[in-house]
């Protein structure tokens, strides 16, 4: 579903990510680890379109259609969400009406009732315990950053993607929340084959969301690619193992 | 530079199709002039049949009118050409003009906004009036009954002189400033408002939907009375596009809030970009009366309008909630007034800038809290948003306080739309300009909470035709 070939990305002309080949299928969950700086959240930047984040060479595609064509909006209505490490606020803007203006732009032939946003966001509230007050505030607002990364997940279950990533999404989270947030994950991997990159830096969050494919990233470049025993290697002697 | 007026203003001359109360002579000796004099400002008077006390009084403002040098603080009013101006012909004006003479960017944004067409010829000063006998002839009826008096201020004049004469200039004297002396001197148009004592109106009373008015006057007077007790909506301008012949428009509004009475003020001033908009508008508000002004500015190539309340009677509240939106080539400068004078009285501004294109946005305000307005409360937040590089904010608060036993609070936030917030919008699919257009509106949201709905929808959408810069 997913395809990055050789990808070369620089940021203010310095070089961050130096040929990064990595595949997600369907219904798959591959883990993306490293230490601080390694490029992994670069990476996710290059996926969703952050124009600070300039493409040197390299493919990105997606069902086959060059990524990096298009916008950032562009690429969300193809399938691409991403929950961001630190959501910015939006003053005055509920998360129901930023929904409903994503879903219209979306689906321009179907009309999407509002009603039936406001029941699905408050069905969505209700499985990730989020209180219900937090819908009708500005998005972001004067969240705790748990509350952040609820929301987060609660926009991508009613959106829908076809490709979720998760961008340090353990960070700033109790224990429940991060249970909570991974069942809701899992859900989507099960039930509409959504595929998952998980950038993480520590292996915790692996333990709820069971990885298919681990793969391990330094100084911009996937160092190790493997299965669940990589994840077990790293707890043993950590990213130095890696060299 | 002169302003555009011959581009977009189709070449009228008065002729014989002029008529006003059937005295087409008088009319006649007006063709072709120009400027202001004394005659200028006794055939108005005569021409309306005035009593002789209004007569005086727009010669005395006359009078102040010349002795006041144009402001020089604010905006730019070096392009208005005074002596340019016809004071008194705007009835032959829109009389004149056919749906042709419109330009073509008021006529699509009317499309937009999806005005109806009656509507949108009265809007655009094609038609007088618009024909609203049907959705108001009930409310008309209704109101009678409760002794609510609600026409213009021409006929007010006419048919309860006492009433006028007793109000008429009381909160914004003659001698106020330079352009509330010249619109006291050439007023015509605008509304009167009468509320008797425990009298609440109810619905929101509309100018456009009010009988026998010209559409939006160049010196507009309106004065609205709220006897004790009583509870007034008032709803002036609308948000579709105002065209009109005339490039300068100074309007005076005073309004009078007895012991226990209610009034708001709400205005979309969206006028077309060539007027400059000076307006003088000012509240009473006596004894636990409540006045608050709500104000939205799009239009115009300037703005300079400041509403004011006087605080007079203990415990007496007023609030003033605006947004103003500055685009290419245009100035808001815009702000509230809060003077407190008597004890626990408490006061509000909320006032939320938008620039971009170029645009400048100002804002101006006072609190002045008087010795002996002992517990008095404002709070002030004025934020701007500055949407591009080229534009511009700035704020100039005057606190004014003499008594120490006061709560006085101040937030003022300018903020740029970032490329984070666009960022995250439009990961979620929405296109830039959407996204762009989500946090300005999340940005007007605390103002526009407060607004009539179906303004807040007409704002929005008004917005948003502005941040595509597809509004001429």
């Amino acid at each position: 579903m997913l395809k990055i070939n050789n990808l070369k990305v620089s940021v203010d002309g310095k070089e961050i990510l130096k040929g990064v080949d990595l595949s997600i299928n369907e219904g798959e969950v591959v883990a993306l680890m490293g230490p601080n700086g390694s490029g992994k959240s670069s990476l996710a930047s290059a996926i969703i379109g952050n124009p600070k984040y300039e493409v040197e060479s390299g493919k990105i595609l997606f069902k086959d259609e060059n990524l990096l064509t298009m916008t950032p909006d562009e690429r969300a209505n193809k399938g691409i969400y991403m929950a961001f490490q630190y959501p910015v606020a939006i003053s005055g803007v509920t998360v129901r009406e930023m929904l409903l203006t994503a879903l219209r732009a979306k689906n321009k032939e179907i009309v999407v009732s509002a009603l039936d946003l406001k029941n699905a966001v408050e069905k969505e509230a209700e499985k990730l315990h989020i209180n219900r007050e937090l819908l009708s505030r500005g998005l972001n607002e004067g969240f705790s950053g748990g509350e952040k990364k609820k929301m987060e997940i609660l926009q991508m279950r009613v959106l829908k993607p076809r490709l979720l990533i998760l961008d340090e999404i353990d960070s700033g989270l109790d224990i429940d929340a991060l249970a909570t947030i991974a069942k809701n994950v899992a859900e989507m991997v099960k039930e509409m084959k959504m595929g998952v990159l998980v950038i993480t830096h520590y292996q915790r969050v692996l333990s709820y969301l069971a990885p298919d494919k681990v793969a391990v990233m330094k100084d911009g470049l996937i160092v190790e690619q493997g299965g669940s025993e990589v994840v077990d290697r790293l707890e043993e002697s950590g990213y130095q193992s890696f060299e | 530079m002169r302003y555009a007026k011959k581009e977009i203003i189709p070449e009228v001359s008065i002729d014989e199709s002029y008529k006003l109360s059937g005295r087409d002579d008088i009319a006649y000796a007006y063709k072709g002039e120009r400027g202001l004099d004394e005659k200028v400002i006794r055939d108005i008077s005569a021409m309306k049949k005035e009593p002789e006390w209004m007569l005086k009084k727009r010669l005395e403002a006359y009078k102040v009118y010349l002795s006041k040098p144009v402001p020089t603080w604010g905006g730019d009013m070096s392009p208005i050409h005074f002596e340019d101006i016809y004071y008194y012909l705007k009835p032959a004006v829109t009389e004149k003009k056919s749906w042709d003479d419109v330009p073509a960017s008021v006529k699509e944004t009317f499309e937009k906004i999806g005005v109806p067409q009656a509507e949108r010829e009265m809007l655009a000063g094609v038609k007088g009036q618009y024909d609203s006998e049907v959705v108001y002839g009930s409310l008309k009826k209704t109101l009678a009954k409760k002794g609510v008096l609600f026409l213009s201020m021409d006929e007010a004049l006419k048919q309860y002189p006492e009433i006028v004469k007793k109000y008429f200039g009381t909160i914004v004297p003659v001698g106020d400033n330079k352009l509330a002396a010249l619109n006291t001197a050439v007023w015509s148009g605008g509304s009167f408002v009468y509320v008797p004592a425990g009298v609440d109106v109810g619905l929101p009373l509309q100018a456009y939907f009010r009988i026998n008015s010209e559409s939006a006057g160049q010196f507009e007077r309106t004065l609205i009375i709220a006897e004790e007790g009583a509870n007034v909506h008032y709803i002036e301008g609308c948000s579709a596009p105002s065209f009109s012949s005339a490039s300068l428009h100074a309007a005076v509004v005073e309004v009078i809030v007895k012991k226990n009475a209610k009034v708001a003020y709400t205005t979309v001033q969206n006028w077309y970009k060539n007027i400059y908009n000076l307006v003088t508008k000012r509240a009473w508000v006596e004894e636990k009366g409540g006045m608050r002004w709500i104000d939205g500015n799009l239009g115009s190539a300037l703005t300079m309008k400041y509403p004011s309340c006087i605080l007079a009677g203990e415990g007496a509240t007023a609030s003033m909630l605006s947004i103003a939106w500055a685009g290419k080539d245009q100035h808001q400068d815009t702000g509230a007034k809060m003077i407190h004078l008597a004890p626990n009285t408490t006061s509000q501004i909320i006032s939320k800038s938008i620039s971009k294109n170029g645009g400048r946005a100002t804002y101006r305000g006072m609190v002045q809290i008087n010795k002996g307005a002992v517990g008095a409360r404002s709070k002030v937040v004025c934020d701007a948003l500055i949407l591009d590089d080229k534009s511009r904010s700035d704020t100039y608060p005057v606190n004014k306080i003499s008594e120490e036993d006061v709560i006085l609070e101040h937030e003022a936030v300018v903020s740029r739309v970032s490329e984070e917030q666009l960022l995250y919008l439009m990961s979620r699919g929405l296109p830039e300009h959407e996204a762009e257009a989500m946090v300005v509106n999340g940005f007007l949201e605390p103002v526009m909470k407060e607004v009539p709905m179906e303004y807040a929808v007409e704002m929005n959408r008004l917005v948003e035709l502005e941040m595509e810069g597809s509004v001429g």
